[in-house]
C-alpha cells in the first residue's frame, strides 16, 4: 500500500508538471501573438484554438508514461465504473455477489481442509524423508502383521535408512501424581525423537546411542499431560511417576501441539513416550533371534540423497536375502515383504479419498454458481447492447470494452469471494466443530495465507470464467443494426440465446452429476447404517479398565490367568449389583464391536492341527477373549455346540468359540466342532472348537463373513477389558458407578471411555457421514442455483418475446398455447440436461 | 485543428516526429513552444506540430531518456522547462540521419530520373 500510494503521488507531481508546461506553451504562443501586434483577447483566443484541447493533450501525454502506471490507471477507472455500474442494479448485483460467496466461500472451506491435511508438510523438518515400514504378507492378502526385532535391526543396517524407530503403542496406567488414569503410551526406540528431529520444550529426549536393552526408565511426556496430570509444574523433570507399577522419570516435556505421527487417532494423543530396545526384561521368554512378529510396525528416516523407490528397492533386495535366509520365518508361500509408506500417506491415507471427493464436488458447485452468474450477465448483456453499441460507435475500441466488462464481472467475483471468506472467518469455529474427529491434523485447520491466496485466485478465475461469454458478446455487436433497431433495441442475437441456453443446460447436468453422487453416497451410507448387525445393540454400555503390564513380573498382580480370573469375577459380580444392571460380561478390546482400540494384540497367527506346523503360513484370525455371559448380552445366536461355561478354567482343557465364517474358511465342508487349533507360539496346548455362532457385523458394518475365533477370559489373558452392560442407565453416571467398584478391589486402576454402544457404532461412521451430509448439502444447493438459472432464462426469453406473444393473442392464440410453448421450451432444456447428465 | 493548415502543409509520418524533435533539440536546450516554433521556421511553415503530437514525443523521449528535462527561468522571468539531448539522444539522432538519407535517395533516385530520359 505504501509503495502504491508512492506511485500515485509521483503521478501527481509529473501530472502538475506537464500541465503547468502547458500553460507556459499557451502564455509563449499568445506572447508572441501580441508582439505581431494582436490584441492581447485575441491572442489568447487565437492561441488556445491553435493550441487544441489541452485535457486531451495532457492525457495523450501521459498515455506515454510507463505501462504499469497506466494500467493501473485504467484499472482504477474500469473498476470504479464497473461498481458505479453494479450499484445501478442492487438486485442484480446482491443475487450474483452472493451466488459467488456461496461458492467460493464453500470451496474455500472445503480448501482449508484439505490444506491442512494434505498439503501441509507434515510438523517434521524434512517430513518428505519420514516413512512408515510395514510388513505385508501378499500371499495371504494381510498387510500390516507386524514386525520382529531382529528385522528391525537388519533395517537399521541396511544402509537405507538414518535411523529406523519401532513404535509400539499402548495404552497404560499412570499413577504417582494423581488417581490412576490411562495415558496414551508409546513404546519407541532411543532414536525415536533424532530421527523425527523434534525437540524438546523443556529437558531433553532420549539418548539414540542409548543401547540399552529393555526399559531405561526414562520417558518424555506431551504438552497436555504436562498440563493435565501436573498443573505446568517447572519442577517437573527428574520427577518419577509409576507407568503400570513400574518407575520412571520424567526427561523431557514435548512443545504444545507436537502429535505421534500415526494412522489412528488414538496413537496420535499419545501422552508418554518410553524407549526400549526391543529385547530384555519384560520379553525375557522371547529370543532376541526370534523372528515371530513383535510389534506393529516402525517408523524411519531415508538417508539423504535416497528415494522413496531407490529406498524401496533396496529394502526389497534386502526381504529377498531373508527369505532365502529363514524359509521357517518366512515361508516362501506367505508371499512376506516389507513396503515403505511415506508418513504423509500413512498418517492421511484414510481420509483423502473423501477429501478429494468433497473437493470435486465442491468444485462442480462453484462451476454451476459460475454459470449462474454468467448467465445473469448474459442477460443483462442483452439489456445493455445499445450502450455496448453507443459506446463502441464513439470510439470505444472493442477490446477496451471487453476489458471493462471482465474488469465488471472480476469485481463482482471479488466482492462475491470476500463476501464469501467474511462469512468463512464468521463461521470458523462453528464449521470446524462439525469436521470429525477421526480427521488428523484437525487442529492445523486455520484460514491461512494459502487459504486466502486460494479464495483470491478462486475468485478472479470465476470472474473470468462467468465474465468470458458476455464480454467476448461484445465483439460480435453489429453497431449499425443495434443503433437502427427503433426503441429498445434489446432483443439478444440469437448467439447469446444459444449461449444461454447451452449454460442453463450444462449447469443443469452439472447439479445432477451432484445429485447421482450424492444419492449414491447415501445410498451406500444407508446400507451400511441399516444392514442388519445380527447383534442386539440398544441398551448396552460400554467402560473400559485395563490391567497393568508391567516390566518386571514378579510385580504384575495379574500375571496370569489364574490370578487374573477372581478380579474378572468379582468385577462381574460388582457390576451386576447395580440397580439398573440386568447383565454384564468382560471381554478383551477385540470383543467391542465395531470399535477396536489399536493396541490389541487381536490378530492372533493360528495354526491348525492335521496340518504340518513348519513351514505352514501362520493363518492370521482375528480373536478376543470374553465371559460366557457374553454371546448371550449380545444377543449373538448359538449354532451348534455350547458357550463358554464357568468351568472352564485354567485347569480344564482350552476351548474356542468361532462363527460361521471361520468355520466356512478353515474347515470346508467338514464339521469344526471338535476340531483342534492352536491360537499363538507361546501356547503349547491345543484348544478345542466347542461352539459355532452365526454371522454378525461385530467386525465391520460392511462385511459379516469376517472369520473370528473367541477365547475365554478364564482361560486367555486380555490386559485391557471391556465391560459390557446391558440394562437402563445413566452412561455417565454409570462410568463413575463402575470406577467405584473397580477401584474398591484395586485403587490403581483406571477406569475410562464409558459410551454406549450404538454412540460407538454410529462414532465408526462419523468421516463417511460427514461427506454424506456435506455432498447432500452441495447436491441441494446445486439444484437451486440451477432452477434460479432456468427460471432467469425462461422468465428473460419470455419478457423479450413479450411483443410476440401479444401479436400471438392478438391473432387467437389461447393462453393455454402460449403455455405450453414456453413450456415445453423449458422441458428441452432440462431433457437436454438429462441426457448430457 | 480548427485552423486551416495551409495548402502545403505536410502530414508527418509516424516516428518521423520524434526524429525532428531530436533535430531540432541539436541547436542546444529548448522549451515546447520554442521547438514547434523552431521546426515550423526552419521548415518554412511546411511543418506544423500540433502540440497533441509534440508532447506525447517529448514524454516517449523523455522515457526512453533521448533527451533529458529541467526547469529553469527564461530571460523574462518565466518559469520554463526546457529539453536537452543526452548522449543517448545524439547516437538516436546519428542512426535515424544515416536511415533517412539512405531512405531519401533512395527515393529521389526513383522520383527523379536522369534528366536524358524527360521529353
Amino acid at each position: 500500500m505504501r509503495f502504491l500510494e508512492l506511485f500515485a503521488r509521483r503521478r501527481a507531481r509529473r501530472t502538475d508538471e506537464l500541465a503547468e508546461e502547458l500553460r507556459t506553451h499557451l502564455e509563449l504562443a499568445a506572447a508572441d501573438r501580441v508582439a505581431r501586434g494582436e490584441s492581447p483577447t485575441e491572442a489568447a483566443a487565437n492561441a488556445r484554438r491553435e493550441f487544441g484541447n489541452s485535457g486531451l493533450v495532457l492525457d495523450i501525454s501521459r498515455d506515454q508514461w510507463s505501462g504499469f502506471g497506466n494500467w493501473l490507471e485504467r484499472l482504477g477507472q474500469d473498476v470504479r465504473i464497473a461498481l458505479r455500474v453494479l450499484r445501478r442494479t442492487p438486485g442484480f448485483s446482491t443475487v450474483a455477489i452472493l451466488t459467488i460467496a456461496l461458492g467460493i466461500g464453500a470451496t474455500t472451506a472445503i480448501f482449508s481442509v484439505v490444506n491442512a491435511t494434505l498439503l501441509h508438510p507434515l510438523p517434521y523438518p524434512r517430513a518428505g524423508q519420514l516413512v512408515r515400514i510395514e510388513d505385508d504378507l501378499a500371499g495371504t492378502g494381510s498387510r500390516a502383521v507386524g514386525m520382529s526385532t531382529p528385522e528391525w535391526r537388519d533395517l537399521q543396517r541396511s544402509g537405507v535408512f538414518e535411523a529406523v524407530s519401532p513404535a509400539w503403542f499402548d495404552d497404560n496406567n499412570m499413577t504417582g501424581p494423581a488417581r490412576a488414569q490411562r495415558v496414551g503410551l508409546l513404546i519407541v526406540a532411543p532414536n525415536y525423537f533424532a530421527m523425527l528431529r523434534v525437540k524438546p520444550q523443556i529437558g531433553a529426549t532420549f539418548d539414540s546411542a542409548d543401547a540399552t536393552p529393555g526399559f531405561n526408565g526414562q520417558a518424555v511426556i506431551s504438552d497436555g499431560l504436562w498440563e493435565r496430570a501436573f498443573g505446568r509444574d517447572p519442577a517437573i523433570l527428574g520427577r518419577f511417576v509409576q507407568l503400570d507399577s513400574d518407575s520412571y522419570h520424567i526427561v523431557g516435556v514435548m512443545p504444545r501441539g507436537f502429535q505421534a505421527p500415526s494412522a489412528t487417532r488414538q496413537e496420535r494423543a499419545t501422552e508418554v513416550w518410553v524407549a526400549f530396545g526391543f529385547s530384555g526384561a519384560p520379553l525375557d521368554q522371547v529370543s532376541s533371534q526370534s523372528r515371530t512378529p513383535l510389534f506393529p510396525g516402525a517408523f524411519a528416516r531415508i538417508r539423504d540423497g535416497l528415494t522413496l523407490a531407490e529406498a524401496q528397492r533396496r529394502v526389497d533386495a534386502l526381504a529377498h536375502a531373508l527369505r532365502r535366509q529363514f524359509p521357517v520365518d518366512y515361508p516362501a508361500a506367505s508371499g512376506w515383504r516389507i513396503r515403505l509408506v511415506p508418513l504423509r500417506e500413512h498418517v492421511v491415507g484414510d481420509v483423502r479419498s473423501p477429501l478429494l471427493l468433497l473437493m470435486a464436488a465442491v468444485g462442480l458447485l462453484l462451476l454451476i454458481a459460475c454459470a449462474n452468474v454468467a448467465n445473469l450477465l448474459l442477460a443483462r448483456a442483452t439489456a445493455r447492447g445499445r450502450e455496448m453499441a453507443v459506446r463502441q460507435a464513439i470510439g470505444g475500441s472493442p477490446s477496451r470494452l471487453v476489458r471493462q466488462l471482465l474488469t465488471e464481472s472480476v469485481t463482482l467475483s471479488s466482492l462475491g469471494g470476500l463476501t464469501g471468506v467474511a462469512l468463512l472467518l464468521a463461521g470458523q469455529r462453528f464449521l470446524i466443530r462439525l469436521v470429525p474427529a477421526g480427521v488428523p491434523m484437525l487442529s492445523g485447520i486455520s484460514i491461512d495465507w494459502m487459504v486466502l491466496l486460494f479464495a483470491c485466485v478462486a475468485s478472479a478465475a470465476a470472474g473470468i470464467v462467468f465474465g468470458l461469454a458476455p464480454a467476448m458478446d461484445v465483439r460480435r455487436i453489429d453497431v449499425t443494426r443495434m443503433l437502427k433497431v427503433e426503441g429498445r433495441g434489446a432483443t439478444g442475437t440469437r448467439q447469446q440465446k444459444r449461449t444461454r441456453r447451452l449454460l442453463v443446460v450444462g449447469e443443469l447436468a452439472l447439479s445432477l452429476v451432484l445429485m447421482i453422487s450424492a444419492g449414491l453416497l447415501v445410498r451406500s451410507f444407508q446400507s451400511l447404517a441399516n444392514a442388519p448387525l445380527g447383534f442386539d445393540a440398544r441398551n448396552v454400555t460400554i467402560v473400559h479398565t485395563r490391567l497393568p503390564y508391567p516390566n518386571d513380573s514378579t510385580e504384575d498382580l495379574y500375571g496370569t490367568v489364574g490370578a487374573e480370573a477372581p478380579f474378572v469375577r468379582e468385577v462381574t459380580r460388582r457390576a451386576m449389583a447395580i440397580p439398573g444392571v440386568e447383565s454384564a460380561a468382560l471381554g478383551s478390546g477385540a470383543a467391542v464391536p465395531l470399535d477396536h482400540p489399536e493396541q490389541d494384540q487381536n490378530a492372533l497367527r493360528v495354526r491348525f492341527d492335521g496340518r504340518p506346523l513348519d513351514g505352514q503360513v501362520p493363518t492370521v484370525v482375528t480373536g478376543s477373549q470374553v465371559t460366557p455371559a457374553y454371546f448371550h448380552l449380545l444377543g449373538l445366536t448359538l449354532l451348534r455346540g455350547r458357550l463358554f461355561s464357568d468351568f472352564d478354567t485354567d485347569e480344564s482343557p482350552q476351548v474356542a468359540v468361532i462363527n460361521q465364517a471361520m468355520a466356512r474358511a478353515y474347515w470346508p465342508g467338514q464339521d469344526a466342532l471338535g476340531k483342534r487349533l492352536k491360537l499363538s507360539r507361546r501356547d503349547t496346548a491345543w484348544t478345542t472348537v466347542v461352539g459355532i455362532i452365526a454371522d454378525a457385523r461385530t467386525e465391520s458394518l460392511a462385511s459379516p463373513a469376517i472369520p473370528l475365533v473367541y477365547a475365554s477370559l478364564y482361560q486367555r489373558q486380555g490386559k485391557h477389558l471391556a465391560i459390557f452392560l446391558r440394562g437402563h442407565f445413566e452412561t455417565a453416571a454409570m462410568e463413575k458407578r463402575i470406577r467405584n467398584e473397580v477401584q474398591t478391589i484395586n485403587p490403581a486402576l483406571p477406569v475410562f471411555g464409558a459410551e454406549t454402544l450404538d454412540d460407538a457404532i454410529s462414532g465408526s461412521l462419523a468421516v463417511r457421514r460427514f461427506s454424506m451430509r456435506v455432498i447432500e448439502l452441495f447436491a441441494v444447493t446445486a439444484l437451486l442455483l440451477a432452477s434460479l438459472g432456468i427460471y432467469g432464462v425462461i422468465a428473460y426469453t419470455v419478457s423479450e418475446r413479450t411483443q410476440e406473444i401479444g401479436v400471438r393473442v392478438a391473432l387467437g392464440a389461447a393462453r393455454a398455447d402460449i403455455l405450453r410453448m414456453i413450456l415445453a421450451q423449458g422441458a428441452a432444456s432440462s431433457a437436454r440436461a438429462w441426457r448430457s447428465g | 485543428m480548427s485552423n486551416s493548415p495551409p495548402t502545403s502543409r505536410i502530414e508527418l509520418l509516424q516516428g518521423t516526429l520524434d526524429f525532428i524533435v531530436l533535430q531540432a533539440l541539436r541547436w542546444g536546450p529548448c522549451h515546447g513552444y520554442g521547438i514547434a516554433q523552431l521546426i515550423r521556421a526552419q521548415s518554412n511553415q511546411a511543418l506544423q506540430v500540433e502540440t497533441g503530437s509534440l508532447y506525447p514525443a517529448l514524454q516517449r523521449l523523455l522515457r526512453q531518456r533521448a533527451v533529458a528535462a529541467e526547469w529553469t527561468v527564461s530571460e523574462n522571468k518565466r518559469r520554463i522547462r526546457v529539453y536537452r539531448l543526452t548522449p543517448k539522444g545524439r547516437e538516436m539522432l546519428a542512426t535515424e540521419r544515416s536511415k533517412w538519407e539512405q531512405l531519401s535517395r533512395a527515393i529521389a533516385g526513383l522520383m527523379l530520373p536522369p534528366a536524358a530520359e524527360e521529353p
